[in-house]
């Protein structure tokens, strides 16, 4: 990107070998069917709690895989855990199970 | 006279380590239960009826296996054996030894070695009505009756298959030294008493003393020497099982009446556990019931998680999680389990444990006042995912001209239970609250929901002052109050029982009355209390999706083997679960029942 010395938008850059991927290695090895994901957003749409928030489990999913782990947290609290997510995937992740993963790894990590 | 040799010694050993160890569990058990419950037990302990019908459990649940025999007759039979046949050797042997002895008291080896002690003549057989040749012939039939369990305990062991069993449980090594010294305790003492009674040429009934006629007459040797060696051995099998016994299952003997009483005094497992947990888990006989009885054993090949090693580990203290979180929790282990302990509750102690720590926050959920109606339709996240169910739902209620407010229509906030069943219940308690509330609002006297998983959560944990059904209940109704007219399309319909709906929460009636009257229902291979889970249960957190759909392909096999024209089912999560492998047309209750009504099915013609 061109540097004018200022931006319309915040800096979406991201580089992904600075990323913290200590979470994704956690979650995946609890759960391995994480890698199963083709991004297709279908437990985003379904999801319970994103009709009330802007909880959205594919961002999450992708932020943990490029190892961007600031906004993982505040979203995660808002899942209601009623499985819907799981039951759409066309990927068969098992996402009820990843999402208790990555509450283990947020236990560990911090 | 003093009668006395020294191989009663291990035995005697054995026999003051167990009756000890016994007292002291006993003392450990009560001491430590909760203070309501030692109220319910003193209470209990003073109401006569309470401990009449203990013992009546104690007598046809520990020695006659009265459930065993209903599911198993051969194993029934086996374990009666045991049971009942080593209560009565005890009993009737100490009778007989109080005619030879002479006194009322006499030491506790005297009645097990009487017949090292006492060797009298061969009864003839005008004798044959005397009281000692009674007590022979009645000792021997017992002897006789326990090892014919043994044989069969024995051929149980290589050849399961032949007992119906397809799975044994695989015992630890402490459970194998034990079992080991109980399957050698009856031939020993059969060996011992032949031997003597062939040696001395007296003693014996109809089984010792021909047999020991005809072991002195082929052994080579000193009878009385290895008679003497089979006393010996004898006496130390007795003394090492007892010493084994507090670490093997075998604990499971004294323990379970002691669970017998503590249920009928009206003590129940606690959330967070309690002893009466523990006294369960020590109430487990390994008898591997539940292994076969578990879906995800026979349909999916996962054979390390069921019933009897979650109960072990709750035993021993090592639950792993694996263990704990690997279960559909559908309630089919115990209600096979012949001792009848609350596995599902176990199990989610022990996610309890496990799944407390995450932090969540469900302060997003705002509502505004719903509305005043007579009935709240609450459709549940499942039915969302269904949306035929709940569209079918408000037809039927509209059709009824029943005054109701759909509580969930724009998004669905969850009933709780689904993170309950991650062990998570203080998070879901904003849940139950924020729902609780939204409910009260209403006014209204009736809960309907068309989901089974928020049925079992509304009716066990809301604690609601109004009444809640399942729509299949309440449609069951509306019908029998003549508010709806249904016809019968004549189609072959098999039912599937929801787990939540028909073991979880007992509704198996209504459903199948409903659905004779709109079709012709035909039954399946398992219905009812023994019907299968469909897979998808939200209790399994972490199989894989292969795993759960090889659940899902066995439960669907055996529904449907007559060939029905609709697989039936009344929760929407079974549907879901079905539908994404059944050729068979999979519909929900509500939606055939809407289907049914004239005016729709002349629309639908």
């Amino acid at each position: 990107m061109i540097d004018f010395g200022y931006t319309l938008t915040r800096d979406r850059q991201f580089d992904y070998d600075r990323g913290d991927l200590r979470y994704y290695r956690l979650v995946r090895s609890l759960e391995p069917s994480i890698d199963l994901c083709i991004g297709c957003g279908s437990c985003s749409a379904t999801c319970s709690a994103a009709q009330f928030t802007n909880l959205n489990i594919r961002k999450l999913h992708t932020v943990i895989r490029r190892g961007d782990t600031t906004s993982i947290k505040a979203g995660l609290r808002k899942c209601m855990f009623c499985g819907k997510c799981q039951l759409v995937c066309p990927r068969g992740v098992n996402l009820r199970n990843l999402i208790l993963a990555l509450n283990r790894a947020i236990e560990q990590l911090g | 006279m003093i009668k006395f040799n020294l191989f009663v010694l291990p035995f005697s050993f054995g026999l003051i380590y167990i009756v000890y160890s016994i007292i002291s569990h006993y003392y450990k058990w009560i001491k430590a239960l909760p203070a309501v419950d030692k109220v319910k037990l003193v209470t209990g302990l003073r109401t006569p009826s309470k401990i009449l019908a203990s013992l009546k459990e104690i007598f046809l649940e520990s020695l006659i296996h009265r459930k065993l025999w209903k599911r198993n007759p051969l194993l029934g039979y086996m374990h009666m054996s045991f049971a009942l046949g080593w209560f009565l050797l005890i009993v009737v042997g100490n009778l007989e030894s109080r005619i030879y002895h002479g006194a009322y008291i006499n030491a506790p080896y005297y009645p097990i070695f009487l017949k090292f002690f006492i060797h009298d003549r061969l009864v003839l057989f005008f004798e044959i009505f005397s009281v000692p040749a009674f007590f022979r012939f009645i000792m021997d039939f017992l002897l006789l009756f326990v090892l014919s369990g043994l044989v069969l305990a024995f051929i149980k062991r290589k050849k399961s298959r032949w007992f119906g069993m397809k799975t044994t449980t695989n015992h630890n090594l402490f459970d194998k030294v034990a079992l080991t010294c109980l399957w050698l305790i009856f031939p020993l003492r059969l060996m011992a008493e032949s031997y003597t009674a062939g040696y001395f040429n007296g003693g014996g009934g109809f089984l010792t003393q021909n047999l020991g006629h005809l072991l002195v007459l082929i052994t080579p040797g000193p009878a009385v020497m290895i008679a003497y060696f089979f006393w010996w051995s004898y006496s130390l099998a007795l003394g090492l099982f007892f010493i084994m016994m507090p670490y093997s299952r075998y604990m499971h003997i004294p323990s379970e009446l002691l669970l017998i009483v503590f249920r009928h005094c009206g003590i129940q497992p606690r959330r967070w556990g309690s002893v009466f947990s523990d006294l369960e888990a020590h109430s487990c006989s390994r008898c591997g019931v539940c292994i076969d009885a578990c879906q995800l054993n026979f349909a999916a090949g996962i054979s390390d998680i069921q019933a009897v090693y979650l109960i072990r580990g709750q035993r021993d203290q090592y639950i792993t999680e694996h263990i704990a979180l690997t279960c559909m929790l559908c309630g089919r282990c115990q209600e096979a389990c012949p001792v009848g302990i609350k596995i599902d509750s176990l199990r989610l102690i022990k996610r309890r444990e496990i799944g407390s720590g995450q932090i969540t926050d469900f302060s997003y959920l705002t509502q505004n006042h719903p509305g005043f109606a007579d009935v709240v339709y609450f459709a549940g996240c499942m039915t969302h995912l269904t949306p035929s169910i709940h569209i079918a739902m408000e037809g039927i209620m509209k059709e009824a001209g029943i005054n109701y407010l759909f509580a969930d229509r724009n998004g669905s906030i969850c009933c709780g239970r689904p993170l309950m069943l991650a062990g998570k219940d203080k998070q879901a308690s904003e849940l139950i609250e924020f729902n609780k509330t939204l409910i009260r609002q209403t006014r209204a006297k009736l809960l309907v929901t068309s989901c089974p998983i928020c049925y079992k959560v509304f009716r066990e944990e809301y604690n609601l002052p109004i009444r809640i059904q399942h729509h299949s209940q309440f449609i069951l109704e509306l019908v029998r109050e003549g508010k709806i007219a249904l016809q019968s399309q004549h189609r072959k319909v098999v039912y599937h029982d929801p787990c939540d709906l028909a073991r979880g929460g007992g509704v198996y009636d209504a459903p199948r009355a409903l659905l004779s009257k709109i079709s012709d229902l035909i039954p399946s291979e398992k219905e009812c209390a023994d019907a299968l889970c469909c897979g998808g249960s939200l209790g399994l957190m972490n199989a894989s999706v292969q795993e759960k759909d090889m659940v899902t392909r066995n439960a669907l096999e055996s529904l449907l083997a007559n060939k029905p024209d609709i697989l039936a089912t009344a929760c929407p999560l079974c549907k879901k679960t079905f539908s994404k492998q059944s050729e068979t047309e999979v519909r929900d209750i509500a939606e055939l029942v809407y289907d049914a009504i004239p005016a729709r099915v002349l629309l639908l013609k």
